[in-house]
């Protein structure tokens, strides 16, 4: 059977990799300093996706993303591995959002899609790593959710098997659709952006990266429907102002703290017993190892 | 998180030559295609910014995949299951990887569901996986045999192959045997046609096989009963799903240790003429191997690099009396060295591919059209470019890879000898580069009438007549020295009229012509960009002594002296 996709996605700053300069004075994340990149766990998600689509022909995938208007960028690199089209929810009222907020904004964007069989995303994302955001959006539409899901086995009769991967083994559940399942990042790597795919959706563009073109270039967007990428506001999706953004975020940081670690001297030990028994206690007692 | 297309801006040097702007409107058929596909490019803009992005995505997969399964790989090795060849789980995910980012048929055309790129950013990939893993290449870049089927094959074959190969299905050309290896006249492999069946079949042995076991094979076969030389050969397509072909076994190489070498037993293989019969040896082979050329001309200058990288990063680490090695004059001239002929050689294999792809262009818009009178000139001239720069690029290209692994290990020192280090795997993975698709002493075969009848001092007139940079005026002037001493050279071997002693000769003549071209090379190459620079200074005062030491022992030479060589 033929599936309609929805892959919850988020353009995240690149936490992997950071250097001194990746926090400002106040304790935010310095986003000048971290490049923009689509959340790990979220490209696994894709993938299963990708391969759902291939498993059952003619399905589409759709990616739905909130943040700047940036953030289509994200969308252009699902578009480059496999997905059909994406929508940013992106408004200044939405800014601010902590998971509550955000789960609502998606999951009024996710009823303004309406026609679904699944929505997917990744674990978590690794700018905030609460793995909160997928479950409460399955809350808020009332459908059921599969966590830590590895691989979707097989799709059959509105039902989707599903392989969790937990702490101490592996898991394989049935779920009825419409579900929403969040990715583990031990699923299958995302697949690489493809040459052809590229080609054919490098100038897919929202609305507002379009402002400015000449008559002539925006001609190509009324020939190449596929190109129009969308972006959706508060009003677009319904939202009800009091829970989107900051005000209806009820999560407030207090404070942050930048830790940062320092090289030390390296200590040279002889083979003795007596000195590795100490550092053994050494590290023990300053939480190292333990 | 390597990308080997971002990390080495050379490669965006050579991609943005002057040439490309015709080279690809040609290609693209001025841009026609856009209208009825809608990943083709509107305009000549378009199509370098999808060759750059595309490219940007053969450098990922290169430097996070193949680079990182490289070593695994050449450990684990591919291995013989029920006739039939299980590659290394590494080159999998490779081909995989490669597969699924749409890589393959990268130069075929759009109705074949290929890309329909020059040859040059295709090169380039090539160039990048090698650098990752020189024995990988061989199984992704088979798939330029597809270039022959597109070329000789019926229209019925095209559509039933083509698609194949560009949806991921790997090539192999089957050429040589236990007694037909650098000698393809006396392949014996049979060929009968089945009146009843309406259909060939093949039997025999092939050995040597790369990617034997692929899905789609080109085979030379001897068609023609009693026939004993290359006119009784002919090309054929076997079609893997057939069956009939086993793979009796794999060979243990020095390097390239992830590249199946097959032994194949053919047993009533159903298989498709190709072309024409009696053309196989004399018309196909000829072609395929020229394409496999180039690729192993790429192969070796991804190695090189691959070698200077090495060397460069251990040399800057390693402290010996107080200081980084690289400091020390010994080293820093070995480094400089690798640098100039990595240079050097890429600069005369992407040169060697416009040519090459110039004159095939040509020569598949003339069965579209037939060509203006200057065309047809234009296309003459790059097809004596093309055969004269292929086999020059694949000698000197495979034999600098070979100083440079060499240098690399040297570097290293007592570690380089150590297997703990990938500069050994790079220095065995080198050494085939020289042997294979022809040995460097068969590219001298094939180059030598370039110099006896005047192509490469033909095409030096025309770099020395270039512009260039003022300040590399002086250098200049040396490379103009050098070609005097070559035409000197060549003038005082060619007037004895002894066959035996031009061949004798023939490697030091074809050497002196290709250190003068690649030193035009690195001067254009400077005067657009100045960082080649170094480069360009260095391989010249290289090129200029090996020069003088060949004009020299061409000089105190005659033909009586062979004797003593002859014994």
């Amino acid at each position: 059977m033929s599936l309609k996709i929805v892959v919850l996605a988020k353009q995240v700053p690149d936490t992997r990799n950071v250097g001194k300069d990746a926090m400002k004075e106040d304790g935010t994340i310095n986003r000048a300093a971290l490049p923009a990149i689509f959340n790990p766990e979220d490209l696994n998600a894709l993938e299963q996706a990708l391969q759902l689509k291939e498993q059952n022909p003619g399905s589409t995938i759709t990616l739905l993303t909130m943040g700047p208007p940036r953030a289509a960028e994200i969308i252009r690199e699902g578009l480059f591995r496999g997905a059909d089209g994406g929508i940013v929810l992106t408004d200044r009222a939405f800014a601010g959002a902590d998971t509550l907020a955000t789960s609502y904004a998606l999951s009024c964007a996710v009823r303004k899609i309406k026609d679904f069989d699944i929505i997917l995303g990744g674990r978590q994302a690794i700018d905030g790593d609460t793995a909160q955001v997928g479950p409460q959006v399955a809350e808020k539409l009332g459908i059921p959710q599969v966590t830590y899901a590895e691989q979707i086995l097989k799709i059959e009769n509105g039902k989707a098997t599903v392989k969790r991967r937990l702490e101490r083994g592996v898991e394989t559940v049935v779920v009825p659709l419409p579900a929403v399942i969040t990715v583990n990042g031990s699923a299958d790597e995302c697949r690489p952006r493809n040459a052809k795919l590229i080609q054919r959706y490098k100038y897919a563009k929202t609305p507002s990266e379009k402002q400015g073109l000449s008559e002539e270039c925006l001609k190509l967007y009324e020939e190449r429907p596929a190109l129009n990428l969308y972006e959706w506001s508060v009003n677009d999706v319904d939202a009800d102002l009091d829970q989107v953004g900051l005000a209806g975020s009820p999560t407030k940081v207090k404070a942050v703290q930048n830790v940062v670690f320092q090289a030390k001297e390296s200590k040279q030990l002889t083979a003795a017993d007596s000195e590795i028994e100490e550092l053994v206690k050494e590290l023990i007692a300053n939480h190292t190892i333990g | 998180m390597a990308n080997f297309f971002l990390d080495n801006s050379d490669l965006k040097h050579h991609l943005h030559h002057p040439l490309m702007e015709k080279l690809v409107a040609l290609r693209e058929r001025n841009y026609s295609d856009a209208e009825k596909y809608d990943y083709a490019p509107f305009n000549f803009e378009d199509a370098m910014d999808s060759y750059e992005k595309v490219l940007e995505i053969a450098g990922e997969i290169s430097g996070e995949i193949v680079a990182a399964n490289a070593e695994d790989v050449d450990h684990e090795g591919p291995h013989v299951v029920d006739g039939h060849v299980v590659y290394a789980k590494g080159t999998q995910k490779n081909l995989d990887a490669l597969v699924k980012a749409g890589l393959m048929g990268i130069s075929m055309p759009r109705r074949y569901n290929g890309l329909n790129f020059s040859l040059v950013p295709y090169i380039m990939a090539a160039d990048m996986v090698s650098r990752a893993d020189a024995g990988f290449v061989n199984i992704w870049g088979l798939q330029d045999c597809a270039e022959t089927i597109y070329e000789f094959a019926s229209e019925e074959q095209k559509q039933k192959y083509l698609p194949r190969v560009c949806a991921g299905e790997t090539m192999a050309m089957d050429l040589t045997e236990p007694d037909a290896g650098s000698d393809l006249q006396a392949v014996m492999l049979k060929a009968t046609y089945s009146e009843t069946d309406g259909c060939w079949y093949l039997n025999g042995v092939k050995r040597f096989i790369t990617n034997g076991d692929g899905h789609i094979a080109l085979v030379l076969a001897r068609s023609e009963e009693g026939t004993k030389d290359g006119r009784g050969l002919s090309m054929f397509i076997y079609d893997r799903n057939d069956g009939g072909v086993t793979v009796r076994r794999i060979e243990n190489k020095m390097g390239i240790k992830g590249s199946p070498t097959c032994e194949l037993v053919f047993k009533n293989a159903k298989a498709e003429l190709c072309g024409s019969r009696k053309l196989g040896l004399i018309k196909y082979v000829m072609a395929l191997m020229n394409g496999a050329r180039l690729g192993i001309a790429a192969q070796s200058v991804g190695v090189s690099e691959a070698a200077y990288r090495e060397a460069i990063a251990y040399a800057r680490d390693r402290k010996q009396f107080g200081q980084a090695i690289i400091e020390f004059p010994a080293v820093y001239e070995m480094i400089s060295l690798m640098k100039a002929k990595l240079d050097a050689s890429r600069s005369l294999l992407y040169e060697t591919t416009r040519f090459v792809d110039m004159y095939k262009t040509y020569e598949d818009i003339a069965k579209e059209r037939s060509l203006e009178p200057e065309e047809r000139a234009e296309m003459k001239a790059y097809q004596k470019l093309a055969d004269a720069f292929t086999p020059m690029a694949k000698g000197m290209s495979s034999e600098f890879c070979n100083q440079n692994a060499y240098d690399c290990v040297q570097v290293h020192g007592g570690s380089g000898f150590m297997k703990d280090y990938a500069c050994e795997r790079i220095y065995r993975d080198a050494r085939i580069t020289s042997i294979y698709e022809g040995t460097t002493q068969l590219q001298v075969v094939a180059a030598i009438r370039h110099v006896t009848t005047g192509t490469y001092l033909h095409q030096i007139e025309a770099y020395e007549a270039a512009s260039i940079a003022p300040e590399l005026e002086p250098l200049r002037d040396r490379l103009k020295a050098m070609k005097e001493a070559y035409v000197k050279a060549v003038e005082a071997v060619t007037a004895t009229k002894d066959n035996e002693y031009i061949d004798f000769q023939a490697r030091r003549m074809v050497e002196m012509a290709g250190h003068v071209i690649m030193g035009h090379l690195l001067l254009a190459d400077t005067t657009r960009n100045e960082s080649f620079r170094h480069s360009a200074e260095v391989y010249i005062n290289f090129g200029e002594a090996e020069v003088a030491k060949h004009a020299a022992f061409i000089a105190h030479s005659t033909p009586e002296m062979m004797a003593d060589y002859r014994k």
